[in-house]
C-alpha cells in the first residue's frame, strides 16, 4: 500500500515538474499540493493504522485513480502518459493483490509467488519503460532547446528586420531629398546652358556685326554713288535733248538705266544682308528648309572675314574657295548651319592670325590661307573649312568637341563654339564633324573641319 | 598718266567711268583697273614705263591694300608712284601703317567724289 502512495507521489512530482516547464502549474498547483499533502497523509494513517485496517489501502487506490482519471482525461496532463504506462502493471498487480487479499486470503495464500513473480516483471517492465521514457524525455528536451533556439534566432532575425526596414526607410527619405536636390541642380544647370547658348549666339551675333557693317557699307556706297551719277546724267541728257542731239540723250538714258539696275542690285544687296542678320539673331525655329549650301559659305565667308577684320586690322588672310556647282539645295535650318560655318571659319582665322605671330617672331615667311571646299558625295554633301595654322595637338584633339574646352585665353572664347556645332550638325541634321589635322610637319600643317551632312 | 584703281568690288570700274565720264572723255584722266592686289601688281609689271597713279582700297581678300602699298613702295624707288589709300574702315591703325608704308594719301568710304576729283588733279599737274 505504501508503494501505491510512493508512487502517486512520483507522479505528482513529475507531473508538476513537466507542467512548470510548460509553464502551466498555476493552474493545478493546488491541486496537485492538495494530492501531495494526501498522500502524506495516507502514509501517517497507515503507519498508525495496522496492516489489518484496510481503509487507507483503499483511499490510496482511490487517490491513485483518481489522479489516472485526471491524466487520462486532461489535456495538460498529457505530458505523464508515459509515465503512468510505466508504472501502471505495478500499480494494477499491486490492486488486484490488495483486492485478492481482502476477498479472499487463502487463495491469495495460495497464489502469493504468482504475485510475487508479476511483481517482478512489473518492475522490470517498468524500469524498461522508464529507460526508454527517459531517452524519449531526453530527445524530447533537446528538439524543445532547438525549437527554442531557432525561436530565439526568429526574433533576433525579426528585430534585425525590424531595424533592417527602418534604416531602408531613413535611406530612402535621404535618397529622395538627394535625387530632389539633383533635380533641381539639373534644372539650373539646364537653364544655365540655355543663357550660355544664347551669349554664345550674342557673341558670334557680336562677330557678325562688325562683318555686317562692312558688308552693308559697300552697297549703300553703291547706291548712293550711282543715285548720284544718275541725277547728273539726266541734267546733262537734258542739255542734250534741248540742244537736239537724241542719239546722245538716248546713250545718257541707256547709261541711267544700267545705273538704276545697279542701284537695284545693291539694293537688293544690302537686304540679303539685313535679312541674314536678322535670322542669325532671331531665335532658332529648327526650320529646315532647303538651301544653296554653296551661296550659304559664300556668305558667312565674308561675314567672318569682315567681322574679323574689323576686330584685328593687321589681319589678313589669302581666302579661297572650291564650290562643286553639282550641289542642288539640300534641306538645313540655314542660321544654325551659318553659325557652324562662321565658328570653324572663326577657328580657322584665329589658327593662321597664332601661326603668323610665331613665323613673324622666327623671321620665316608665311602665307596664311583659310579655304572653304563644298563638294557632292554619295551620301550627300561635305564643307570643308581648311587652314594653314598650327594644327591641333594630339593630345587635345579628343577635347575639342567638349563643352567649355578652349585654348584661347580667359574671356577670349566661351568653349562652347565647337560644342554647340558639333551638336547643331550631329543632333540637328544627322550629320557628321570630324577633324583632321597636321601638327608640326613643315609641309602641311593645319586644320580641316569636315562637315557631312545627307542628302 | 594712267590712274590704276584697285577694288575687289567689280562694280568700281562703271561707278569711276561714269564718276569721271567727262574727264576721260577730255582726255584729262586715264584709268584702269584691277580687282585685286595680285592683278595690280601684274598690271605695273606689264606696264612697266607707264607713270601710273594707284588709288586702292585696303580691304581685299588675298593680298591687301596695305600689302600691295609696302611691295610697290619697295619695287619701284625712282620715281615711286603716288598711291592714295580709301578703306571703309578709317581708323587710326589703318591710318598709321598706310603712312608708315609711304602712302600719299588716305581716303575714307564712302568716297567724296568731287574731293578726290580735286586730289587727282592737282597730283596730275
Amino acid at each position: 500500500m505504501v508503494l501505491q502512495t510512493i508512487l502517486t507521489l512520483i507522479i505528482l512530482s513529475q507531473l508538476r515538474k513537466t507542467l512548470k516547464t510548460a509553464g502551466l502549474l498555476s493552474k493545478w498547483d493546488k491541486l496537485i499540493w492538495t494530492g501531495v499533502f494526501l498522500c502524506i497523509a495516507l502514509i501517517v494513517l497507515n503507519s498508525i493504522l495496522k496492516e489489518n485496517v484496510q481503509i487507507a489501502i483503499w483511499l490510496s487506490h482511490a487517490l491513485f485513480f483518481s489522479l489516472l482519471y485526471l491524466i487520462f482525461t486532461q489535456k495538460e496532463f498529457l505530458s505523464a502518459k508515459p509515465l503512468i504506462y510505466a508504472l501502471l502493471p505495478l500499480t494494477a498487480i499491486n490492486f488486484i493483490e490488495d483486492v485478492v487479499k481482502a476477498v479472499d486470503h487463502d487463495f491469495y495464500k495460495s497464489t502469493e509467488d504468482y504475485f510475487g513473480t508479476a511483481v517482478m516483471f512489473a518492475v522490470v517492465w517498468m524500469i524498461a519503460m522508464l529507460i526508454i521514457n527517459n531517452k524519449q524525455k531526453k530527445e524530447l528536451e533537446n528538439e524543445r532547446l532547438k525549437n527554442e533556439e531557432k525561436e530565439k534566432e526568429y526574433k533576433i532575425t525579426e528585430t534585425l528586420k525590424a531595424a533592417l526596414e527602418v534604416q531602408v526607410k531613413e535611406r530612402t527619405a535621404e535618397l529622395t531629398r538627394q535625387k530632389e536636390e539633383l533635380e533641381q541642380t539639373l534644372n539650373e544647370l539646364k537653364s544655365a546652358q540655355s543663357q550660355l547658348i544664347q551669349s554664345e549666339k550674342m557673341a558670334s551675333l557680336g562677330e557678325l556685326t562688325a562683318g555686317i557693317a562692312h558688308e552693308i557699307q559697300n552697297p549703300l556706297n553703291f547706291v548712293n554713288n550711282f543715285s548720284e551719277v544718275s541725277k547728273e546724267l539726266l541734267d546733262e541728257m537734258k542739255a542734250e535733248m534741248d540742244m537736239g542731239n537724241g542719239e546722245a540723250a538716248r546713250d545718257l538714258a541707256d547709261d541711267v538705266i544700267q545705273n538704276l539696275e545697279k542701284i537695284n542690285h545693291h539694293g537688293k544687296r544690302a537686304d540679303a544682308i539685313v535679312k541674314g542678320m536678322l535670322q542669325h539673331s532671331r531665335a532658332s525655329s529648327n526650320e529646315k528648309e532647303p538651301v544653296d549650301i554653296n551661296a550659304l559659305c559664300d556668305e558667312y565667308l565674308r561675314l567672318s572675314y569682315h567681322g574679323l577684320r574689323a576686330k584685328d586690322k593687321s589681319f589678313n588672310a589669302t581666302l579661297k574657295t572650291d564650290f562643286d556647282d553639282s550641289i542642288k539645295k539640300i534641306n538645313i535650318v540655314p542660321q544654325d548651319v551659318g553659325r557652324v560655318i562662321m565658328n570653324l571659319l572663326t577657328n580657322a582665322f584665329y589658327a593662321v592670325t597664332e601661326k603668323k605671330v610665331d613665323m613673324i617672331a622666327a623671321g620665316l615667311k608665311y602665307e596664311p590661307s583659310v579655304s572653304i571646299i563644298t563638294k557632292k558625295v554619295p551620301e550627300g554633301v561635305e564643307i570643308r573649312v581648311c587652314d594653314n595654322g598650327k594644327g591641333i595637338p594630339e593630345e587635345i584633339k579628343e577635347k575639342i568637341f567638349q563643352p567649355f574646352f578652349t585654348t584661347k585665353p580667359t574671356g577670349k572664347g566661351t568653349g562652347l563654339g565647337l560644342s554647340l556645332s558639333y551638336d547643331i550638325i550631329t543632333k540637328g541634321h544627322n550629320g557628321e564633324l570630324k577633324v583632321e589635322t597636321k601638327e608640326n610637319d613643315s609641309e602641311n600643317t593645319g586644320t580641316t573641319f569636315i562637315i557631312s551632312l545627307p542628302e | 598718266m594712267k590712274i590704276l584703281v584697285v577694288d575687289d568690288e567689280t562694280d568700281v570700274q562703271m561707278l569711276f567711268t561714269q564718276r569721271f565720264r567727262s574727264e576721260i572723255r577730255n582726255k584729262e584722266m586715264e584709268f584702269a583697273f584691277a580687282f585685286s592686289g595680285e592683278e595690280a601688281i601684274e598690271y605695273m609689271e606689264g606696264h612697266e614705263n607707264e607713270a601710273v597713279l594707284i588709288l586702292s582700297d585696303i580691304n581685299m581678300p588675298g593680298m591687301s591694300g596695305l600689302e600691295l602699298l609696302k611691295h610697290i613702295k619697295l619695287k619701284y624707288e625712282k620715281p615711286p608712284p603716288v598711291v592714295m589709300m580709301i578703306t571703309a574702315y578709317g581708323d587710326d591703325e589703318n591710318y598709321n601703317e598706310a603712312m608708315k608704308l609711304g602712302a600719299d594719301d588716305f581716303l575714307t568710304k564712302p568716297v567724296d567724289f568731287p574731293k578726290l576729283k580735286e586730289k587727282l588733279k592737282t597730283q596730275l599737274i
